[in-house]
């Protein structure tokens, strides 16, 4: 319940919000916990494996215990901190993992149960038979075990992602993080403070502190309001720094309209990459709670948590409130609740050297060791040297001192060290290049510590990066001494509960030590301690204190386990907000593109591009009847197809020439002018890179083509021969892709079609087969290359990309008027599959030139990239998988690319397998089906028959060897 | 991870495409076992590499990255064209 006169929220709107159905109200500026305690309800959740009553134990980032699912149907997000969430008006949340209700859960029959159910209760119970683990173990157990569960609904609100840069990067707007920003801000630094809570000033917020005149909380506004004031300053509340990597960048989430209802025009979250020359870690530190018998109630908090309720929120978390602690700084939380009319009814001190205190009563050198109550805390049991005594009490505060929040500093591999003064861990330095802790995450619990050591840090980072800065006057502040003496876990019989979130009790820990998984590491994935959605945040150091304590050996000795990002939870969709859909995937549009489009022809992904994959006529209802008729347009008459998407690739120079030469296996500094030929690029292990034809436009000046699939990897192997390889020969090198549209015109009509375009008409002599040229196109200077992709009389005809709409359009228009037209990807597929000509589906990167017979081309009297590791005699075996053609000639006629080969009388399996199709279509042409493969010993086995078996597919197709090229084997067609 | 890049400056390390290992090409007349050797065999140093790194969406200039693989410090990066990497010819 509220109390009068507390908290930061005086004046706040009331918000309406529900829980689990229940409409309640709280306050502008209220988490959903902070509401939920203002109203007096203390269960909220049910746990993991047991389905105990929980309530709320933590007032940060950290809770173990109070997740719960936000919103409705696809809209629903699970596994939501309470204590992160701020309340909204409209806000639903509902408790998880429970049923019928978090009042009654079924389930709870499992506590009863707990004697069989501890740390490795799955691995041997679940053991026999085998094969039931996945079909019905493993669901059982996820359905009973388990977290929130999601919507099974695609995800309607959006997240984003951004970019941003600083000189000096604070995390966590405490004193020490308020005074790094402040001193870097006064020098002019760029200054990004990312803080996680919704308001900056950290514990400040929660305690009651006096800093030089003035109230903590004031202080923080007096900062915050000149840090505001400032250009160089940004500051991002809502804003986790969820992981430190490589050369001072940083992964954050940032809560964008979480804490709000939803909006169209704000995204969920928003994931930064943050990159900053510098980083002052001031991330606090995380109260950590005692085990001992049954510390799970409701009503059981940290009480530093208390505080925070209390101080900022105004809501007293009970009416008779109790505390258990091991140092001094938790009597803080019995001075402010008595300050604030609020009945402490005893604090617990184990320490026989407590300090005393006219407020309230300690019982020192004491220990609770149990507690009553089901659904919230009702009495504690203490043990003393009297005895023991039983106190009623309604909510428990517990403090077995603090762990640094140095999580980010072990990102790259560092780990941390025990001190002893402390007893806990804290970062070593410099274990993150560029980043500096401050403050409680680096041990310095006192105020005046925590302001010295980030006025300090930002002063060191300053200096790093040559900025000038003076010395800010330090403010005064609290120096309270801390004063802890360890204390991990009270002894006794029952459960004590170390990692509330995944029911792990003492015992568990203990276990695991007994059965011999020593190592923290074995420990935590034999129990599952550590894990979830608070990685262990609150139970870490004292999980591994236990461990230690039952291995006998000592804390630093143990060791933690590996801090791995992310900090805090970062939802899927956040990390990969523009990628949903679409997303931000370019599309490449060919200039026909619309052209096409306007034809009805469907497009087919091509890497980036788009390319149409057949023009439907009328009456043709699906895509085999428009490929059989467009593979018939241009055998029979011409044929119109887009082909810009190949690679091409400028190469200028006097040195052109040489450059082509060590590429390609084949020579091209003996190609004629005006000529063009087909070449074979070999990578250094002597398998095949691509192929293509180049083009001699000029003394100096080739054009290569690369198959589409290539275009980059070619473009980056050329720069990489020119500018590594041979840096002192003369040759410039530029991909013209986009710069020229290149339409192939295809068929026994295709010059007389051309000839209606170009200003000087071509013939047989003029331009035979390979020759090119610059050519006039309707008044546009082209390139016009004869070259055949599909076997027969063939063009390529180029223009700048600007003209390729009016173009294509022009082409069509006279194609049509001799009865051809279109063709898509479909139909050049199937005409090139006819020829035996490659694309990347044959060029897998597993073939050398011998297996596709064109060893040959590999030329005796030159060097090229390649060569040598391609003469290897592994290379060049006979046995080797080479291409060969098939067809069917069984009852099944469907060949299918992806198929493998066997020897019809061996039984299909790995073992006998012979090879492959790599590409498969039906032949118009022919009238059957054909195929493109890899077979052992395949040019020495034409004739013979082949079983070809498609798994994926069902299909099992007998086949005859045949040569690859199915169709003109002489090639007149082209040649013309 | 941040590469600094001697055309356009330090960017991310997403703007690159790694080959691998920055290593001297065999010479004109060298045997197949040095190629062998160049292609498939690898040292794995815990301490400082050199690899190609290609400035694919940025210069397209091809560097000469030093890293650290234990600290992921980049010690270096430099054009790859002045280095002797294309070997003797």
């Amino acid at each position: 319940m509220r109390v009068a006169g507390k908290g930061l929220l005086a004046g706040a709107k009331p918000v309406t919000f529900s829980f689990n159905g229940r409409h309640l109200v709280g306050l502008e500026g209220d988490t959903l916990a902070s509401a939920l305690l203002a109203n007096g309800v203390h269960l909220v959740a049910r746990s993991f494996k047991y389905h105990r009553p929980r309530g709320i134990l933590t007032a940060g980032s950290e809770e173990p215990n109070a997740l719960v699912t936000i919103g409705s149907g696809a809209q629903s997000d699970p596994n939501i901190r309470a204590t992160s969430q701020e309340i909204f008006e409209g806000l639903e949340a509902r408790s998880q993992n429970c049923w019928p209700s978090v009042e009654h859960d079924i389930q709870a029959v499992n506590d009863l149960a707990s004697p069989f159910l501890g740390a490795g209760f799955y691995y041997k119970t679940f053991m026999w038979p085998a094969k039931f683990w996945e079909k019905i173990y493993e669901p059982i157990i996820r359905r009973a075990a388990g977290l929130g569960a999601l919507s099974g609904q695609a995800d309607p609100d959006p997240c984003e992602k951004a970019y941003a840069f600083c000189d000096l990067l604070v995390i966590g707007s405490g004193p020490a993080g308020l005074m790094a920003a402040l001193t870097a801000a006064r020098a002019g630094a760029d200054v990004i403070l990312a803080e996680e809570d919704a308001s900056m000033g950290g514990r400040l917020l929660g305690e009651v502190e006096q800093i030089d005149d003035m109230s903590g909380v004031d202080w923080v506004a007096q900062v915050l309001a000149e840090l505001e004031s400032l250009d160089n300053v940004r500051l991002m509340p809502r804003t986790a720094i969820t992981g430190a990597y490589d050369q001072g960048t940083y992964g954050a989430l940032e809560r964008v309209g979480h804490h709000q209802p939803r909006r169209a025009d704000l995204p969920r979250e928003c994931f930064w990459r943050i990159v900053a020359k510098r980083a002052v870690l001031a991330a606090g530190a995380i109260e950590r709670p005692i085990a001992f018998k049954n510390n799970d109630r409701p009503g059981i908090m940290t009480a530093s948590a208390v505080r925070s309720y209390l101080n900022r929120w105004g809501v007293a978390p009970g009416q008779r409130v109790t505390l258990f602690v091991n140092n001094d700084q938790a009597h803080d939380t019995a001075r402010d609740l008595v300050q604030a009319g609020v009945h402490v009814a005893m604090v617990v001190d184990s320490r026989h050297d407590a300090p005393d205190s006219d407020l309230y009563p300690v019982m020192k050198g004491a220990q609770v060791c149990d507690t009553g109550g089901r659904k919230r805390i009702d009495s504690i049991t203490v043990r003393s040297v009297q005895g023991e005594e039983r106190i009623q009490t309604d909510c428990l505060a517990m403090s077995g001192g603090w762990n640094p929040t140095l999580h980010l500093t072990c990102h790259l591999n560092g780990r941390p060290q025990w001190n002893r003064d402390i007893s806990s861990f804290v970062p070593t330095p410099g274990t993150v290049p560029g980043l500096t802790c401050a403050g409680a995450c680096n041990g310095e619990f006192s105020t005046i510590g925590a302001l010295r050591e980030g006025a300090e840090a930002a002063s060191q980072a300053l200096e790093d990066l040559g900025v000038k800065a003076s010395k800010p006057d330090l403010p005064t502040a609290g120096d309270a001494p801390y004063n802890i003496t360890a204390l991990w876990a009270v002894t006794g019989k029952g459960r004590a509960w170390l990692d509330f979130q995944n029911d792990v009790t003492v015992k568990d820990v203990k276990q695991a030590a007994a059965e011999n998984f020593r190592s923290v590491e074995h420990m935590k994935r034999y129990t599952t301690q550590g894990m979830a959605t608070d990685q262990g945040k609150n139970s870490n150091v004292a999980a591994l204190a236990v461990l230690a304590d039952a291995t006998g050996r000592g804390i630093p000795e143990t060791g933690t386990t590996t801090f791995r990002p992310p900090f805090a939870p970062v939802s899927i969709a956040a990390m990969g907000a523009g990628a949903a859909g679409a997303g931000f995937k370019p599309q490449r549009f060919l200039t026909s593109h619309l052209a096409s489009k306007e034809l009805g022809a469907p497009a087919i992904e091509v890497g980036l591009w788009y390319r149409s994959s057949y023009f439907p006529t009328a009456g043709e209802s699906n895509w085999r009847q428009s490929c059989d008729r467009e593979v018939g347009l241009v055998r029979e008459a011409v044929g119109i197809c887009d082909v810009s998407t190949l690679g091409k690739i400028d190469i200028q120079g006097p040195d052109a020439a040489k450059l082509l030469d060590l590429v390609y296996t084949n020579t091209f500094s003996t190609l004629k002018l005006g000529r063009v030929r087909y070449g074979l690029m070999l990578r250094d292990d002597g398998f095949v890179m691509d192929d293509g034809t180049t083009a001699r436009l000029g003394d100096t000046h080739y054009v290569m083509t690369t198959t589409t699939a290539a275009a980059g990897q070619v473009m980056a192997h050329l720069e990489f021969v020119q500018q590594v390889m041979r840096p002192e020969w003369d040759v410039q090198i530029t991909s013209v892709t986009e710069q020229w549209a290149q339409f192939a015109i295809a068929g026994p009509k295709s010059r007389e079609l051309l000839n209606g375009i170009l200003g000087d008409q071509i013939d047989d002599a003029s331009w035979p087969f390979m020759a090119c040229g610059t050519v006039d196109v309707l008044g546009v200077s082209g390139r016009l290359f004869r070259i055949s992709f599909s076997g027969e009389m063939a063009y390529e005809l180029a223009v700048p990309a600007r003209f390729g709409d009016a173009l294509f359009r022009e082409l069509l228009q006279r194609a049509k008027t001799l009865k051809g037209g279109a063709y898509g990807m479909e139909a050049l597929n199937v005409l090139r599959i006819e020829k035996g000509f490659l694309t990347h589906a044959e060029l897998n990167g597993t073939v050398t030139a011998f297996d596709l017979g064109m060893q040959g081309m590999v030329s005796k009297k030159k060097d090229c990239i390649g060569k040598p590791l391609s003469s290897r005699p592994g290379l060049m075996a006979e046995d080797r998988e080479r291409l060969v053609g098939l067809k069917p000639i069984g009852a099944v006629k469907q060949l299918t690319a992806g198929a493998h080969l066997f020897n019809p009388d061996d039984p299909v399996e790995r073992i006998y397998d012979q090879g492959y199709v790599t590409s498969a279509g039906f032949s118009p042409t022919l009238g059957h089906s054909i195929a493109l493969g890899f077979l052992k010993n395949g040019p020495d086995r034409i004739g013979e028959e082949v079983r070809m078996v498609d798994h994926m597919r069902g299909i099992d197709a007998l086949c005859e060897v045949v040569n690859p090229v199915f169709f003109d084997r002489e090639g007149g067609r082209a040649r013309g | 991870m941040r590469v600094t890049c001697p055309n356009c400056g330090e960017r991310d390390r997403r703007e690159f495409y790694v080959k691998g290992a920055a290593l001297v090409r065999p010479g004109a007349d060298a045997p197949v076992e040095a190629w062998h050797e160049h292609v498939h065999m690898r040292d794995n140093p815990a301490g400082d590499v050199h690899e190609l790194w290609y400035h694919e969406m940025g210069c397209g200039a091809w560097l000469d990255v030093c890293r650290n693989v234990v600290s992921h410090e980049v010690v270096s990066a430099v054009l790859a064209a002045g280095s002797d990497l294309g070997g003797a010819r």
